[in-house]
């Protein structure tokens, strides 16, 4: 399998860590639970992160993401469970001890103190003398761009510079694990654009392990080498990007991650390397090439992505994974448009299209009888 | 042809005249009348009949002052009388220079100790939940809902050699003789701090309600220990209402006549009471006027500095 996305290729020549049998995890979250009152924040997670990984927690609000990371830089204290870092437990280590430093979603910049000062407050506490606090200061604010503003304060700084003094805060200390809560959050998107890729570079520039939490599954999916799907309080996918998307585990991650088609169905006949299922959705037969683990009738989902789906007005030559509608919805996006097709049984089918050719004319419109086919390798069969 | 250049010229300023009235916000303009005669008729002008009768002399007459003008009906010509004289006599009487020194001097004490109270105090109501918050701020306004006179009497019934505080001590057996306290220096600034603290808690409170208690996780998270962060975050952000709670707390403490009068002894000195004695003891009304003026000057210049300090603090 190649790498997430196209971007960190280089990345993938090396086999990962995370994909080694018997590799030593660097942080090692162990069982850690942490409750509010009768509140479930946590539940029982655990996880290893590996040296020089971009591990990414994605999940909505509530999912006890945000909990996990301040168990990590030690603002919170779990109920149970433990957190190893580089092999030291950190259950009675305060947050000023720790080896971690913090990016915050706010960005919590001193507004009294200039951007160097800034910059420079984490490394005067820990002692360093003030000619190397200086030229560690200087260097860290080039390498984010930012030398030439150093005597301002955060106010007069826009989003972006105030985002990049963050997170030279945060790397000034050389830190063994760098937190970011949402950390493009604040950025409109073409800005957000460009940081993730400054991101991905510094990380692989100064090999600081970073742990990213994120409610945004496009963030995720460009920063991260392995993904954690958060929901209520536990983590139900720990996978690589790519592997999150095409192959979710459970219905939660397939609709949490992009957009998704659904399609119930029983189990009617299952060979290796094929399962078809029947489905009162499509009025047909779904086929999808692995076999799963269930039992013969069972009522499953079947998962197919909107961009897996052909549209045509021509009936395909296919037994299965076919179907027909009537477009109900058309939106052009420029680099592609967006088909929303209903069945005959009342269910909606979304289906993107590349805009390959930029003649229109011929375009497929509202209310056109369709028919619309996908292979049997693109789906996924879930059962939870 | 001049005068018609001229006549046309006035035309359009009067034009251009009456378009900057249309222009006028009057109801704008109103707003900022009202307040801004008040404070004329009521306070600037006040001020400057004190300062007029600070330039005149002392007379046995009512008012006792010498006029500033004088008319003089067979000459038919007015004479114009001022006199520096009460100004130069405040330099040159130790007595007044001592109670400006002693004035600021337990001013400056009894702000001190208010901050030091009104610190915590205000802290502790920031960090509270916001019902308990309304609580305890209703607390500390609630005793200006009793009279101030009263309050410092009462201080007077526990500070006196028979006092509340005497008795209790000598029944624990603490203490053999009572104490004096009443009458000294130490009541009067039990007696500031008391009566002032709410004016720095209020201010204080206000600048650390709104502070973001996430820039303390992040002085934590880069190695700051809890008293660190105190001093490197939360003092430095909490100046301006330290500001305002001083300066609040110190220019009336100065001025203060009722809490040294009663609490304080007969050599607490203040230049509240030497104002109190000039005006109603020597009925020397000049000399009070100028007692007053130059107090104001002393007072002027902290608020300035702070003031520009404050400023500097924000750009």
């Amino acid at each position: 399998m190649s790498s997430s996305s196209e971007f960190n290729q280089e990345k993938s020549i090396i086999v990962p860590s995370w994909r080694e049998a018997g590799a030593k995890p660097f942080v090692q979250i162990d069982q850690i639970t942490k409750k509010f009152g009768d509140f479930t924040a946590v539940n029982s997670v655990s996880l290893d992160i590996y040296q020089n990984e971009l591990f990414c927690l994605l999940g909505g609000s509530g999912s006890g993401k945000s909990t996990l990371l301040r168990m990590l830089a030690g603002f919170e204290k779990p109920t149970s469970g433990r957190i190893l870092i580089d092999g030291v437990d950190m259950t009675d280590i305060q947050p000023w001890d720790r080896p971690v430093n913090m990016m915050f979603q706010s960005y919590a910049l001193f507004p009294h103190l200039t951007v160097e000062a800034n910059v420079a407050f984490g490394l005067r506490r820990e002692g360093v003398k003030s000619k190397e606090v200086a030229l560690r200061v200087a260097e860290i604010l080039d390498m984010v761009q930012l030398g030439h503003l150093s005597k301002r304060k955060p106010h007069m700084l826009s989003g972006g510079q105030r985002q990049r003094v963050a997170l030279a805060r945060a790397l000034v200390k050389r830190p063994k694990l760098l937190l970011l809560d949402e950390p493009l959050g604040a950025l409109d998107k073409k800005l957000r654009e460009e940081t993730q890729f400054e991101l991905i570079n510094l990380q692989d520039e100064l090999g600081i392990t970073f742990v990213v939490v994120t409610h945004d599954q496009e963030e995720a999916m460009t920063l991260a080498t392995r993904i954690g799907v958060m929901d209520q309080g536990g983590i139900t996918q720990i996978a690589e990007p790519h592997q999150v998307y095409e192959y979710p585990n459970s219905r939660f991650v397939a609709e949490f991650i992009g957009n998704v088609n659904l399609f119930e169905g029983t189990v009617i006949g299952e060979e290796r390397d094929c399962t078809t299922i029947q489905s009162a959705e499509i009025d047909g037969l779904l086929k999808v090439n692995h076999a799963i683990s269930c039992a013969p009738s069972q009522v499953v989902s079947v998962a197919v992505r909107p961009e897996k789906i052909r549209i045509s007005r021509e009936k395909p030559d296919a037994d299965a994974n076919t179907t027909d509608g009537i477009i109900t919805d058309y939106a052009y996006m420029g680099s592609q448009s967006i088909y929303k097709i209903a069945l005959k049984s009342g269910k909606e089918v979304r289906v993107t299209m590349q805009n390959a050719t930029r003649d229109i004319s011929d375009r497929l419109t509202w209310d056109e009888p369709v028919f619309l086919s996908w292979d049997a390798g693109s789906s996924v069969v879930l059962t939870s | 042809m001049s005068n018609l250049t001229s006549s046309t010229e006035n035309r359009t300023m009067l034009v251009r005249w009456l378009q900057s009235i249309k222009n006028i916000n009057w109801g704008r303009a109103l707003v900022i009348l009202v307040p801004t005669l008040w404070l004329g008729v009521f306070f600037f002008i006040p001020f400057l009949v004190v300062f007029k009768i600070s330039l005149a002399e002392t007379a046995i007459a009512i008012p006792p002052y010498s006029s500033l003008l004088e008319w003089n009906p067979d000459e038919a010509y007015a004479t114009f009388k001022i006199t520096l004289g009460n100004y130069l006599f405040l330099f040159e009487s130790r007595f007044y220079l001592d109670a400006y020194l002693s004035s600021i001097r337990i001013a400056s004490i009894s702000t001190f100790f208010a901050l030091l109270l009104g610190f915590p105090i205000a802290y502790m109501i920031a960090r509270s939940s916001a019902n308990m918050r309304n609580i305890l701020l209703a607390l500390v306004i609630l005793p200006f809902w009793t009279s101030f006179l009263l309050r410092v009497y009462a201080w007077m019934g526990f500070l006196k050699k028979n006092g509340v505080i005497n008795e209790f001590l000598m029944g624990m057996g603490i203490i053999d003789e009572p104490l004096v306290m009443l009458q000294t220096d130490f009541a009067v600034y039990i007696g500031i701090v008391y009566t002032y603290l709410p004016f720095m808690i209020l201010p204080l409170y206000t600048t650390l309600e709104k502070m973001d208690l996430t820039l303390l996780e992040a002085a934590e998270d880069l190695g700051a220990k809890p008293y660190q962060s105190f001093f490197l975050v939360t003092l430095p952000l909490a100046m301006p209402g330290i500001i305002a709670g001083c300066l609040l707390v110190f220019i009336p403490a100065v001025g203060e006549f009722v809490i040294p009068a009663l609490l304080g002894g007969s050599d607490t000195l203040m230049i509240g009471r030497v104002l109190w004695d000039e005006f109603f003891l020597n009925r020397d009304w000049p000399m009070a006027s100028a007692v007053a003026i130059l107090m104001l000057i002393v007072l002027v210049g902290p608020i300035m500095f702070m003031r520009s300090r404050n400023k500097q603090e924000e750009a």
